[in-house]
This record gives structure tokens, sequence and C-alpha cells, in this order.
């Protein structure tokens, strides 16, 4: 297929123009081997328009700076082959239930810092600091897999695009917040367990506004088990004996 | 004149800039970090494999500390490192390691029995002592007398980069995102901040501060073909280039990854040869035993890269429509394997190339990976210059790699050297006086009027098409193996590039996000690092490390043991050197170990040898802390000073 001419739909708005209204643009792009989303958009910007704007950093699939909605799916751009598109069209929208910055590029980060400072996303040491002078303190080496891959999520927002309750309620925490917290109730070293998130996780913005409907897993560029992670903390929370729920 | 006033600006929010805030913030230093991106999207979060510290845990480790990890790290470098700093160095790895422990990072851990594991081509059974289940693992890495590397699966600089912003978040350090740093606010001795642009809103802002710090990564972007995160351009570098006070130390000194991807350039980790990984060439021949039988695929990476260029120029390389590679061949660790330890890996095959690198052979070739080179600095980390000015991490040439780093050695570099300068940017924001907004105003007003001015040029020259030709210039020029020919027309054609890149015409006019504007600024700034970095090159006429002249194959201690200076004066590159004393080292140089042994040794490197070996023949009951001092004593902060406890091993 290498060769052929690729249709790109782009969404363009620059919300810091008084007189500017959201559009769709068409351009048109040969098609070269191994193209990504992250190439195309390179080469546009270039050679076509020199406005467009969108993110990208580590161009890996690492960071996860360039996520967008391509053809109807949140996704990172970067690792987006061009070719998967049998029909030669790509559209691209920004990331929904994100502050626009223009075109492609919308405001991950002080979403993901605020969420950070809302559900205290950092470890609360169980007890007092050791001494880094002194041999660490042990940990099962199968308990450090499980935190790693729990942590291995990129805050890339492709959740909560793809989440309908994030859709619906902006308080909603998401995959990415619930995710957090599982993170760290599953660290020995941190002294909270689900009973320290409950006023968030309790609740509609919580574990009980999820309507399982798998979007975030289904999205998720690190294949994260998001759902899994979802279901771990309703069952820690539902199983103590104390709490009425 | 918008103006923000703060103790400690940090310019940059990778691991470097977010440890140096800690330790400000620890001190009661209020700290303010600038990033172009959000901070958990900076480059460190892409070190995959690991950070090398000599914990001594796995059974393949035993017997390492830091004299050890010193060692490795100086001759690496081919004895161009500043010696003091990689104790220094050495000294504070295992705590960083051990700190981020407790912070969160969810270091790989021993598991205690037998485990099979690829060594040498060969599946081998390593059995871990039970009293170090639990404890923090390690893995080989390149040019390591012993498995030093500590890991997360390969994902270790995302896990160390979101355990140190949580801490961050947690301390309540403010993190402005999307901004970038356009020029130093200084009165001709003091630096007192920055002039900085608000990427979206394209405010431009002075931001005042008591010390200033850049933390903004490596110049990888100045090649067209790098591993490098695409902001990674050496910007905050040129930035202190750019006053004409502050030196750029070794631009020269580059480094080269054997191991990225083709074609997209993308890195997998130095961990697949550590863990068993071979490379193979287009008859599926197995060639490193053939040039380094000892060290083979684990020979420093500056040798590796060289073979496998040497390799594919005898006609053993892969053909593609994207130039010529090799393999590298990590099937035989087995898809469990590399589901738990090679995740990333996996997942750029998939993604990038669509193989299952688990079946099939990795396309690679030596791709620009690191910048040995970058802002001098003094072992405090002060910028040389600038009283007020300090680096840290890769835009640092603080010394610790010399001509080659090892791998582990970054990611451990962002923390330790964030450890330990951090402590005296702390100290000294406590011992200076609050800024003067008057020394910003012709510095604001500087920058104010190059941005007027790009906004409305009627003509001029294509900001995307000089970074073009420079990308193309350094990788054609400016590579592996150089030249004095190359390197001399490289010189000549990035200096004309330089003098167009005062005059450009941009299509976009916009005054706030203007991705155009930005490259414009930019390209300005990198054109002037590429000039440093190849006349650097063209005026070292030895080889050393990563720097590999062909006319000039031997190292050449005698006329080159010296660190390459560059100012930017009269709109030029300036180069003078600094001399490496001999005479001071506790490792004097010696033969490296790869090859042949061609170098032109130094009259005082035999006497200075002598002297070392006469000592500790004197002194045979020396404790350590006698013989360093004796040797080369060194200091560092009382907070980082006390000795490792090791399991086993009891120091």
């Amino acid at each position: 297929m290498t060769g052929r001419t690729i249709t790109f739909e782009i969404f363009r708005c620059d919300p810091q123009h008084p007189n500017d209204s959201a559009r769709m643009q068409t351009f048109e792009l040969t098609e070269a081997p191994g193209m990504t989303v992250f190439i195309a958009l390179n080469q546009l910007r270039k050679e076509q328009d020199r406005s467009l704007q969108f993110d990208f950093v580590c161009r890996a699939g690492v960071c996860g700076s360039c996520a967008m909605v391509i053809n109807g799916m949140p996704t990172l751009a970067c690792k987006t082959l061009t070719s998967q598109f049998k029909s030669g069209k790509i559209k691209l929208m920004p990331l929904p239930g994100f502050e626009l910055i223009g075109d492609l590029s919308v405001n991950t980060g002080k979403f993901m810092r605020s969420l950070s400072e809302r559900l205290q996303g950092w470890l609360v040491p169980a007890g007092a600091e050791r001494s880094f002078d002194a041999v660490e303190a042990t940990m099962e080496p199968q308990t450090a897999e499980m935190i790693y891959e729990s942590e291995r999520c990129i805050e890339c927002g492709c959740c909560v695009s793809a989440c309908a309750t994030a859709q619906m309620r902006d308080t909603f925490i998401g995959a990415v917040g619930l995710n957090k917290i599982a993170r760290f109730t599953l660290d020995e070293r941190d002294g909270r367990g689900p009973d320290d998130f409950y006023h968030v996780l309790g609740g509609d913005d919580g574990v009980f506004g999820c309507m399982t409907l798998l979007g975030c897993a289904d999205a998720c560029p690190k294949g994260l088990n998001l759902q899994m992670q979802i279901s771990y903390l309703r069952r820690k929370l539902a199983l103590n004996p104390d709490r009425i729920i | 004149m918008k103006t923000i006033t703060t103790d400690a600006l940090i310019i940059g929010a990778g691991l470097a800039g977010l440890r140096v805030a800690l330790a400000c913030q620890a001190q009661g230093q209020q700290a303010t970090v600038l990033s172009l991106v959000p901070a958990k999207r900076s480059h460190s979060s892409a070190a995959q494999g690991g950070m090398q510290a000599s914990l001594g845990n796995s059974v393949k480790s035993q017997g390492d500390d830091e004299t050890a990890h010193f060692i490795d790290t100086v001759k690496g470098s081919d004895w161009g490192c500043d010696q003091t700093v990689a104790r220094m160095f050495a000294h504070v790895a295992p705590k960083a390691v051990r700190q981020s422990a407790e912070w969160g990072v969810p270091w790989s851990r021993i598991k205690a029995g037998p485990r099979q594991a690829v060594i040498n081509g060969k599946t081998t059974t390593i059995k871990e002592a039970v009293q170090t289940h639990g404890l923090i693992h390690a893995r080989d890495f390149g040019g390591t007398k012993h498995w030093r590397t500590c890991y997360t699966s390969d994902g270790t600089g995302h896990s160390l980069l979101y355990a140190m912003d949580n801490k961050a978040i947690a301390a309540g350090i403010e993190v402005h995102e999307r901004v970038e740093a356009l020029q130093l606010i200084h009165d001709g001795q003091r630096c007192q901040g920055a002039i900085v642009r608000d990427l979206v809103s394209g405010e431009l802002i002075a931001y005042l501060a008591k010390t200033t710090t850049i933390c903004s990564g490596g110049y990888g972007r100045l090649w067209s073909a790098s591993t490098n995160a695409l902001i990674c351009e050496g910007t905050g570098t040129s930035m202190a280039l750019e006053t004409g006070l502050v030196p750029i130390g070794n631009p020269e000194a580059v480094q080269f990854h054997p191991t990225a991807i083709v074609p997209a350039g993308i890195l997998v980790t130095e961990g697949c040869r550590g863990d068993g990984g071979v490379l193979r060439d287009v008859d599926g021949h197995r060639f490193m035993p053939d040039y380094e039988p000892e060290k083979k695929e684990l020979a420093s990476r500056d040798v590796v890269s060289r073979r496998m260029t040497e390799h594919m120029r005898t006609g053993k390389g892969v053909k593609s429509p994207y130039g010529e590679h090799l393999w590298l061949d990590i099937t035989q660790l087995g898809a469990a394997h590399i589901d738990k330890n090679l995740r990333e890996v996996k997942d750029i095959c998939n993604n990038f190339l669509g193989i299952d690198p688990a079946k099939d052979w990795i396309p690679v070739r030596p791709t620009q990976h690191y910048s040995m080179g970058g802002i001098r600095t003094n072992e405090k980390g002060e910028a040389y210059g600038l009283a007020g000015l300090f680096a840290v991490g890769e835009a640092a040439c603080w010394d610790l790699h010399g001509f080659n780093r090892l791998g582990g050695n970054s990611l451990a570099e962002t923390v330790v050297g964030g450890m330990i300068i951090g402590e005296h940017v702390a100290a000294a924001a406590k011992q200076t006086d609050a800024p003067e907004e008057a020394v910003a105003v012709p510095h604001w007003h500087a920058v104010a009027a190059e941005i007027d001015a790009l906004l409305q040029a009627e003509q001029g020259n294509d900001p995307y098409d000089l970074r073009e030709q420079m990308e193309q210039i350094m990788m054609d020029k400016v590579g592996i193996f150089r030249t004095g020919t190359e390197l001399e027309q490289a010189v000549v054609e990035l200096e004309q590039l330089q003098r167009q890149a005062s005059e450009l015409k941009l299509h976009n006019r916009t005054r706030h996000s203007n991705p155009e504007l930005v490259e414009a600024l930019r390209v300005r700034k990198m054109l002037k690092l590429a000039v440093a970095v190849a006349k650097g090159a063209l005026a070292r006429t030895e080889s050393r490390g990563a720097h590999a002249r062909e006319d000039y194959p031997q190292r050449n201690d005698n006329e080159w043991l010296k660190r390459t200076m560059v100012h930017w004066r009269n709109d030029a590159a300036e180069l003078s050197y600094e001399a490496i004393d001999i005479s001071k080292m506790e490792l004097p140089p010696g033969f490296r170990g790869y090859g042949e042994d061609n170098t032109i040794a130094h009259p005082d490197s035999a006497v200075r040898l002598a002297q070392v070996e006469q000592w500790q023949q004197q002194y045979p009951d020396a404790t350590e802390q006698e013989r360093q001092q004796a040797l080369m004593p060194y200091e560092l902060p009382t907070l980082l000073s006390q000795p490792n406890q090791r399991r086993g091993v009891g120091k």
C-alpha cells in the first residue's frame, strides 16, 4: 500500500483566537513505508501548515504525550501505523475530557497533576524513612512485580477519554485514578489502605461510578488490566465488615 | 515585564531537576521548576535498562563495591572523566537507589534459589542465597566487573521518574509546564534567573532567582537519527553557551548506542544484551566474539558501536530500504523472561516493527544516544564563568563520563548528581541575596525584540530547512567514525547555516502558541551547539572513548589528556583546553582492555602509577578511608558521606 494517498481529516481550533471556531480540515499526504501518525503529522506541519498543533515527546510509546482520538479510538499517535487503516482515511480529534490547548493538543499534564493532588498519589510511608546508608528493606519479588504492573500507567489520558462515566461526570477519577489508588494500596511500604481512600473511592467518583463498559481497558495503550484493578478495589471495600456501603 | 521570584529556579523537570528541587525544598528553599512538557513526560522516563549502584546483593554481584564501580567508570570514560567526581558518584549511587526504594520505586527483587540465566549465549543456572531474598536485584551491563545495574523490569527510568515526581507533588513543588527558558538573566558576574516564554500564551516572563540550575538534558536531536526524545535539543545548554561567559565542556564526546531499531531509531535497552542477547550479521553469525573475545556483546558501548560499524563495512550488514543494519537476537531468553523483564522491548518490537522478539531477530544499528559533554561545572555542579548557575545531569559536563558513558550510569547520574549538587544549590540559595529585577530588564527586551523581529520578517531562511540540513551534516560528518576532511567540511557548512539562521522568515505570525516560532528560536541555539561539537571534534586529533578519529586512531595521553572548552564569543565558537592532572589521579591512565593497546602514554602516567603502588606497598594495612585520603581525597556534603552498608560484607 506504500505510495498511496492518505486523507487526513484533522480537528482545528485555536481557543486563544477570539474569532476562531472548531472545524475539520482535510489534508492529503503520500504514504511512506513504516509511516506512523507521528511521522505524518510532522510532515504535514512542515510542508502544508505551520500552525498545526500537536504534542509528541518520546515518539516511542512510553511518555504518554501524544494521545488523541484516531478514527474514533483514543490511542497514542506515535505508535499508530498509517498502514493499519485500509480505507486510507484517518480522522484525528483531540482527546475529549481535557482542556484544549489547540488543534490536537490538550492539557493532560494539568489534569494529572490535580488528580494526583486530590488522591495524594504518592507513597505515604508506613513507618519512619529508613536511612539510605543501611541495607534496604526487603520486598517479595512478586509484590514488586505486581506494583510495577500497575505503575506502568503513563498517564496519557486515553482511559479517561474512552470512559462514559468520565464524560458525564467531571469529578469521576477514572481508571487512571483508580489504578493509582490500587498501586499504592498494593504497596506494603505505603501506610494507607482502601479505607483511607474511601472519601473518593466509595462513591460515584470512585469504584461505584464505573459502569463496567471496559472502554478504559480497550483503549489503554499499555494494555493494563484496569478492570481487574477496579474490581480489586471494589472487593477490598466490600469485604470490610466495619463498613456499610 | 511580568516577573516571578523564587529561591531556586530549576530548568528541566526530569530526574535531575526534580531531585535538585527536592533537595532545595528540604532545606527550606523554595524551588520552582520549568518544563517544556509535563514532568512525567520528561526524557528520563525513556531510560529502560537500569541504574548502576554497587549494592552487591545478587550472587553475580558479590564483591562489588564503590571502588569497583569507580574503576569501571574511569576505564569506561577512557580516562577522560574527573576521577574525584567519579568517586563521589560511586559512593552516593547506593544511597540513591535505596532512597528511591523508600520513595516508592518497585525495584526488581532477588528470589532465593536457582534460576535460569543466559550467559555468553548459554543457558546457565544461577543460585541466589536465602539471606538475599527480597533485596534489590542487579542485571549485567556492558563494561562492568560485576552485575551492578539495578532495575525495574525495563521501565527503570519510568519508575524512578514517577516516584520522584510524586514526591515533588507531595512536597508542593511547583512545576511550570509548557514553558521554555530562552535567555539567562545575568549581570556578567552572577546569574539571576531566566527569561521564559509560555509556550501556550506566548507571554514572556522574567523568572528571578538566587540560584539557577540547568537540567535540560542532552543534545541528541542535533542528529537526524537519535534515540533521544524530541525535546532533547540542547537548548538549555546552548542558552548557557550564549552568555559568552559559560563554556561547554567536551562537546565532541557523543555516544552512539549499539541497538536502536531500524528505521524508527527507538532504543532497545542494553539489558537485552546484559540478559544474554547476542548480535548477529547477515549470515546469522555471532560476530562480536571475533572482535572482542573477552567482553563480546558486553564491551563498552562505544566499542560495540564501532565494531558493528566495522563489521557492516566488511559487507556483513543486512540490506534494507532504510540502509544496512545487523540483528539483535534475544530469542534464546524465551517468552517468559521477555514478558517479565523486557516488556517495553516487546512492545516496541510489536508496535514499530510488527515482530515478536521471542521469535524474531530485531533489526538494529548504532544510533546517536548520549551527550557526555555539556555545561562545564566544578565538582559542586557550579558552572564555570557565572556565579549562581549550576547544571546537573546530561546537560552538564560535571565530568563523570569523560569520553564514554557506561550503560546505567546516566540514570544514576541524574539522581546522584541531583542529591549531591542539590545540597550545594540549596546552600548557595541560602547565602545569596534576593535577585534584582533591574538586571532582568535588558534581557527581557532582548528576547522580546528577537521574537518581534521573527514575527515581522518579510524575507529570510526557513527554520525547518536549516534544521534538516544541520541534522544531515551531523549524521554524515560528525558520526561514529570521524575524519579531519569530513569534520572540516562540517564546520564550514554548519558555520554557514548558523549565519543563515540570523535571518529567518516564518509563515505563521501567531504570537501565542506557534510551533514554527518555537522551531526558529531553537534552531538558532542548536546550530551554535552543532558548531561547537564539530569544531571540538575537528581539533581533537586523537581517538578517545566515543570520539573515534580514523586519521588519528591512537589515544594520545601525551597531547590530549585534557578537556575541550568552548566559549561562544563574537558569534563564533572559541576553543580552549583544561588540563586533566595525572598527578592527582587515583587510577592513572592505562589500557582500557579493548582491541590492542595503542595509547601514546603521558610520561606522568608511569610516575603516578609508581607513586600509587608505592603507597599501597608501604601501607598494606591502611583502611579504605586512609587510602582514599592519601591518594585522592574528596569531599561530599555531610548528609551523603557515611559509608554504605552491605549484606554480608559488613562495611
